[in-house]
């Protein structure tokens, strides 16, 4: 392995790191957008989502990701790796990111709301400083959880061509016929990453344990 | 678009043998990992700390590999260590290994969360510690676990399809290759994933049982 083959894996992280993040900004508020049309209960719609979300956290990335690629160009609708890698993200973690939400909306205490009511704050008021300030605190485990799941799946943007870390070592060592080492340096990037979001969920839940001791 | 699945429909029994495939696949790696699960969660909550700290490093690590890599190191990788693996056996080996790690970690929380005194009871009257762990600490502890083993389990169905990136023919490795003899993605594959869906809806019917079971016996 030389120093462009490891150049090569960073480059890969490049684009694993920048296709996580592009997933988890539009999956997040689409997941609360989703959390909130079912705890809303809007007729015929809530039902959807919630076949959607169950179909969607039953399907293996794998799968959506090559339905993505395969059948949209079929229905005439062009779309290239990166973008159905994208979408595929987006769709799978919108669907988990759904239920977290959806949790935390369950549980919100009902009197609160009904105390913003009663002082006159019409609905989206009440969603915006009421709910959403809390659901994000008691979500924010959950959700970063969900991160580190979500990086922990991008491995397989590779099968449709995406050139991520996987991709990178998986390259290299097909050249050298030596796929070891290079998996090795793969695996060297992905733990940090992951271990990073692990570490930040756990301490997020502490020091929610902390300031609820001491409430 | 009907025509589409009449083709699909024609290859049915390659589609139903890949989901026998993925069936056989997670059913035997959720099996093994349990047992083996069994094996480290003592030893996660072991007194010895050399042995705790080793197997605490193997199931952190575990958790922090992507299982479509730790596939490709046990198929492609071991090859190099000299050990060569056929893909159903690296298939079997890498779910296994990956999802005892995180069996392990389930078991450990719901050990932890068990009330002391049935315990501390079983031991008073003179059980002995196979007997202890069978009649007394087991029962609760699958049950109580139940839910976060069945999350599991469906999470070792989808991974299973990661592993139709080395050539292991199971249900998402079925729909590719209908869809490139055909060329009938969209029906190839959205016939794939309602199978997945029907076989994690069978799971989620099963731990619902479980949890009724378990209501049943409070």
């Amino acid at each position: 392995m030389s120093a462009g083959d490891l150049l090569a894996i960073l480059q890969g992280a490049v684009v694993t790191v920048t296709l996580s993040f592009v997933g988890i900004l539009i999956g997040l508020p689409i997941g609360l957008a989703l959390a909130v049309v079912r705890w809303a209960d809007v007729p015929f719609v809530a039902r959807v989502v919630a076949v959607y979300v169950s179909i969607l956290r039953a399907t293996p990335l794998v799968t959506l990701l090559l339905l993505l690629f395969f059948a949209l160009p079929n229905i005439g609708i062009a779309i290239g790796p990166i973008s159905a890698a994208i979408l595929a993200l987006v769709m799978n973690t919108a669907a988990f990111n759904c239920e977290v939400w959806r949790a935390s909306l369950m549980n919100f205490p009902k009197d609160q709301y009904e105390a913003a009511q009663s002082v006159g704050m019409n609905a989206t008021l009440r969603f915006r400083r009421i709910v959403l300030p809390q659901i994000v605190r008691v979500s924010l485990p959950g959700l970063v959880n969900e991160m580190s799941l979500l990086i922990k799946v991008t491995p397989v943007l590779a099968v449709v061509g995406v050139v991520d870390i996987t991709r990178a070592a998986v390259r290299i060592g097909a050249q050298t016929y030596d796929p070891l080492p290079p998996f090795l340096v793969a695996v060297a990037l992905y733990a940090p990453i992951v271990f990073v979001l692990v570490s930040l969920q756990r301490w997020i839940e502490r020091r929610q344990v902390r300031a609820e001791a001491a409430a | 678009m009907i025509h589409d699945f009449g083709i699909v429909w024609s290859e049915r029994s390659l589609l139903l043998s890949g989901l026998g495939n993925t069936t056989i696949l997670s059913v035997l790696s959720a099996a093994a990992a349990l047992l083996i699960a069994f094996i480290l969660t003592p030893a996660l909550m072991s007194k010895q700390p050399w042995l705790a700290w080793a197997v605490r490093g193997f199931v952190d690590g575990m958790r922090c590999v992507p299982f479509l890599l730790f596939a490709y190191i046990v198929y492609y990788g071991l090859p190099s260590l000299g050990l060569r693996l056929d893909n159903w056996t690296s298939g079997l080996v890498a779910l296994t290994i990956y999802n005892a790690a995180y069996m392990a970690e389930i078991l450990r929380g719901a050990w932890a969360a068990q009330p002391r005194e049935p315990i501390e009871a079983g031991i008073a009257f003179g059980f002995s510690s196979l007997a202890l762990f069978r009649r007394i600490v087991l029962p609760p502890l699958l049950l109580a676990a139940g839910p976060v083993i069945g999350n599991q389990i469906i999470q070792i169905i989808k991974d299973s399809a990661f592993l139709t990136i080395i050539a292991l023919p199971e249900l998402t490795h079925a729909a590719a290759s209908i869809q490139s003899r055909h060329y009938v993605p969209f029906a190839a594959f959205i016939t794939a994933v309602f199978l997945y869906w029907g076989l994690c809806l069978v799971i989620e019917a099963g731990v619902n049982t479980v949890d009724r079971l378990a209501a049943a016996r409070r």
